[in-house]
């Protein structure tokens, strides 16, 4: 099958796609965006996570046939040009960053939350960040970085 | 002239001591740095590996016949497509890359496919017959080795005694326990995954997530039968590796299948292939009995200790000595006897993770630390002070303890920490069981617990362990510029920065790049055993000492100390081999020996709340005290040690592979549960820098130690709360709540 999707403001297009691919697939293999991440491909991680559509997904549950005719908004597509998104800054600073394959998933999800809640508390952090799993840093310094994103975003 | 460093690193930042971003930090946040998964070929090819679905089985025969017909399968392979030794392994080759005529273990590796897409390469694989004819197997590691010999020598993998002072003291207060650990996962995000190129000169390149390169080449040259130099390897990004990638997997199979097609494949797991993919931490069985007189003062200290290999024996030999030698914890005892073996059963098999052998014998060691206290109405830190070793101290194995080993004084710190509040106001978040809702604070009682651990750091016994690293100083663009090489695996930890502060430290450059890891240049060891600062940290060093001496050459009889004006045109280029002392094996006998570099030390406080009706348990915090001896990084130590405590946490209260009858029941991310940022209490953080002289910079190594003292605390904070025994982890609710 075909799939035209529009992806971080491109129309993209794929072909020979198989019924049971995900967009994560689609996203990663077909139209050369491995920024989102494979770390469970059951909705257990967040390391895939996207907006689709301006809504946080896990784009492993999503089938890519699903995206037709949508907006997807991956990791790749946060920062303009070589200036970094300030999500994105704050993570390398704050060191929230080890081996980085929960980064992609992180960035997305932290920076849906501060698009929405400019002035988030530990709990509401907590609870948005939940889906995301990190095996290498303990949460500390990634919820320094959302804490520093938010406070720049205010300012 | 000679120049000091004072004037060479006048002007640069970001040198040690300081924590400037890491080099690959803003490829990451874009999602553009290339881990192993997302490596793409022109032309390239997926491999998917069939697997034993039972523990112990006769092959009986296989039939490739169908699986061959499904279009676009180029290659469909078995043992007898292996060209070189068939067998691998880390310490004994006793592993079968594919399977000959049985399997033993679930998971086991019997056939590779190679097809146009990953999906195919899985409908062939289906169509694979493989007959087995189903053995019982071994799973109880206490009488493995009365059991089935599932290897030629019988199922006893090693068994390491440690003997000091009077075997038959006998003291006033005794305590005994029997203990148990789960099977834990490393659980790192990134899949394991690569990609092999067959080469035009008959070798291969192999793009590769892995914690040693060295040897993963030599295990890869030998199965597939070619000498080194045709087998080149590159570290490609490693989404974490906690010890379990220091095992192969996919390394040979990908390679298999490029020679046999001639094409560029690509292998990835799954999550539930990944659990099936790599060893696990070992479960543990674990007797105690502790002697002291009424101070308190340990008289001597007995230990009985089964660790379950699984099937084959990875690192095995290595865990079984660490939990011997560190089996006392880290404590002053004058009397010991400890034995300790590891064996082979039909369990997944088990190998390196974060503080091996030490993790398992500090649940033990430090429930016991507080049976004591109890016994003695004694308070649980006071007891462990009490006991607490030193410099200078005696380990059981003879070695003398000849750095910090600031004990008493971690213990100290995570003690004199106030207490966190015990909230009045009723947040759901707060609570055990969260937004679940499952109580508003009845039925919760808090606990507060304490654990220390001691961990080895380097590679230990004799083992000849080095490092390689070369600087290459000239200058670009009328800068001077170094590039320094190594093939050192970064995974994840920063070792990429720690590279680049020293060089700007030793050279007084502020630009340095890091030449991708491979193995163009020579050993870097295995990123393992808390060992990388201080190893591939010290040959680095050395090398730009190698490169200041060529300087110094270039200075003479001149009156400058520009690098720019001194070093013209020329080129410094500088490879060091760089060894730690050496250490020595452990008599057989009686496990003595200077057998261990150096020992890492850490203490952590846990805070808990239980729910005692659901046995849910919330940590509320979570403290933690480590001597790093010196903070290269100061922010990636704190990672290290959030990170780490975060494993033992999880293993405290949640993660568990789970067998039955040699079986995994739990092979994803929806039944392995491990913890989330919801899990994670804050925590405080007290670095000491207590400088080890033999060290270079002074460093002792910081990755291990807080992942051992973590899981003990945390128990014990529990048990304060509930008074139960909870002698295994992870503690269920059903362990606390008795139903
Ligand atoms: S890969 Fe999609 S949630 Fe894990
Ligand atoms: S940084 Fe490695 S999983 Fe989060």
């Amino acid at each position: 099958m075909r799939v035209n999707v529009t992806v971080n403001g491109e129309q993209r297009q794929a072909d020979e796609v198989w019924e049971g691919e995900s967009l994560l697939f689609l996203l990663r293999e077909r139209l050369g965006l491995p920024g989102s991440k494979n770390a469970c491909e059951q909705g257990e991680c967040g390391s895939c996570t996207v907006y689709l559509d301006d809504v946080p997904v896990c784009s492993c549950l999503v089938a890519a046939g699903q995206a037709q005719g949508r907006e997807v908004r991956t990791v790749e597509g946060l920062a303009q040009g070589d200036r970094l998104d300030p999500v994105q800054e704050a993570f390398v600073e704050a060191g929230a960053v080890q081996c980085g394959f929960c980064t992609p998933g992180l960035v997305v999800a932290a920076h849906d939350l501060i698009r929405r809640v400019p002035d988030p508390g530990d709990p509401e952090i907590r609870e948005a960040l939940a889906g995301n799993l990190c095996r290498c840093t303990g949460y500390e310094k990634i919820m320094d970085a959302v804490r520093l994103a938010a406070r720049r975003a205010r300012s | 002239m000679s120049l000091t460093p004072a004037e060479l690193t006048s002007s640069v930042s970001g040198g040690i001591g300081s924590s400037p971003q890491r080099p690959d930090g803003h490829l990451k946040v874009r999602g553009e740095f290339a881990y192993a998964s997302d490596l793409w070929h022109e032309d390239m090819i997926w491999g998917a590996t069939l697997r034993s679905p039972h523990p112990y089985a006769r092959i009986v025969s296989v039939d490739l016949t169908e699986a061959l017909k499904v279009p676009g399968v180029y290659a469909v392979l078995t043992h007898q497509d292996v060209p070189g030794r068939n067998l691998y392994g880390l310490e004994h080759k006793d592993q079968p890359v594919l399977a000959v005529d049985v399997v033993r273990y679930q998971g086991e590796p019997v056939a590779l496919v190679g097809a146009d897409h990953p999906e195919t390469a899985l409908r062939a694989m289906k169509r694979i017959e493989v007959e087995y004819e189903v053995l019982t197997p071994v799973v109880d590691m206490e009488t493995a080795t009365e059991d089935t010999p599932l290897h030629p020598g019988g199922n006893l993998v090693r068994h390491v005694p440690v003997r000091r002072g009077d075997q038959n003291a006998s003291a006033e207060v005794v305590v005994t326990g029997r203990y148990e650990v789960g099977m834990q996962d490393q659980a790192f995000l990134g899949p394991e995954s690569g990609l092999a190129v067959p080469a035009e000169d008959g070798g291969i390149d192999l793009y590769i997530a892995t914690q040693w390169l060295h040897v993963d080449q030599a295990q890869v040259a030998s199965a597939l039968g070619l000498p080194l130099d045709k087998v080149r390897l590159t570290l490609s990004g490693v989404g974490g590796a906690f010890g379990g990638r220091e095992d192969l997997s996919m390394q040979v199979h990908a390679c298999l299948l490029a020679l046999h097609t001639g094409k560029p494949t690509k292998m990835v797991y799954n999550r539930e292939e990944s659990f099936y993919g790599h060893v696990h931490r070992h479960p543990a069985v674990l007797h105690y009995e502790h002697g002291a007189d009424r101070t308190g003062k340990l008289v001597y200290v007995k230990a009985k200790i089964y660790l379950d290999g699984g099937a084959y024996a990875s690192s095995t030999s290595a865990v079984v000595a660490n939990a011997a030698t560190l089996g006392v914890g880290p404590y002053e005892v004058d009397n010991v006897t400890v034995d300790c073996w590891g064996v082979y059963t039909n369990n997944p098999p088990c190998g390196a993770m974060r503080g091996f052998g030490a993790v398992q014998a500090a649940f033990a060691y430090e429930s016991q630390m507080d049976k004591l206290a109890e016994a003695l109405a004694m308070d649980p830190v006071d007891v462990r002070i009490v006991n607490a070793m030193s410099e200078g101290s005696v380990m059981p194995t003879g070695q003398v303890v000849d750095s910090a080993a600031p004990v008493a004084q971690l213990l100290k710190l995570v003690k004199d920490k106030p207490l966190p509040p015990v909230s009045t106001t009723v947040d759901l978040r707060d609570m055990p069981g969260g937004v679940s809702n499952t109580t508003h604070g009845e039925g919760v009682v808090r606990g507060v617990g304490y654990a220390v651990g001691i961990k080895n750091v380097c590679f230990s016994e004799g083992y000849d362990d080095y490092s390689t690293a070369r600087v290459r100083l000239q200058v670009i663009n009328g800068e001077p510029a170094a590039l320094a090489h190594t093939a050192a695996c970064e995974v994840g930890q920063g070792l990429v920065t720690i590279m680049q502060q020293i060089v700007r430290t030793e050279l007084g450059v502020q630009r340095v790049t890091i030449l991708p890891m491979d193995t163009s240049i020579g050993n870097g060891g295995s990123t393992s055993a808390s060992r990388q600062t201080y190893v591939t940290g010290g040959a680095m060093k050395a090398a730009c000492a190698a490169v200041k001496e060529k300087l110094a050459r270039l200075a003479a009889g001149r009156n400058t100390t520009d690098l720019v004006e001194l070093l013209g045109g020329e080129v410094i280029d500088e490879t060091v081999e760089w060894r730690h002392r050496a250490t020595e094996p452990l008599d057989p006998v009686t496990g003595q020996g200077n057998a261990h570099v150096q020992y890492g030390f850490a203490a952590h406080r846990a805070v808990v709340d239980v729910d005692v009706e659901l046995g849910l348990v919330k940590v509320v915090e979570l403290d933690c005290a480590q001597d790093v001896g010196k903070a290269l990084n100061p922010q990636a130590v704190q990672g290290q040690i959030q990170g780490g405590t975060a494993q033992g946490l999880g293993l405290a209260v949640m993660e568990e592979i789970q067998t039955a009858d040699g079986k995994v029941r739990n092979p994803s991310f929806t039944d392995y549960l491990i913890p989330t940022v919801l899990d994670m209490p804050p925590m405080r953080i007290d670095v000491l820098e207590l400088a080890d002289p033999n060290a270079p910079y002074g460093v002792r190594g910081v990755g291990e130690p807080p992942t051992i003292s973590s899981t003990p605390a945390i128990v014990a904070a529990i048990r304060a709360a509930t008074g139960l025994a909870l002698p295994r982890v992870p503690v269920r609710p059903e362990h606390i709540t008795g139903t």
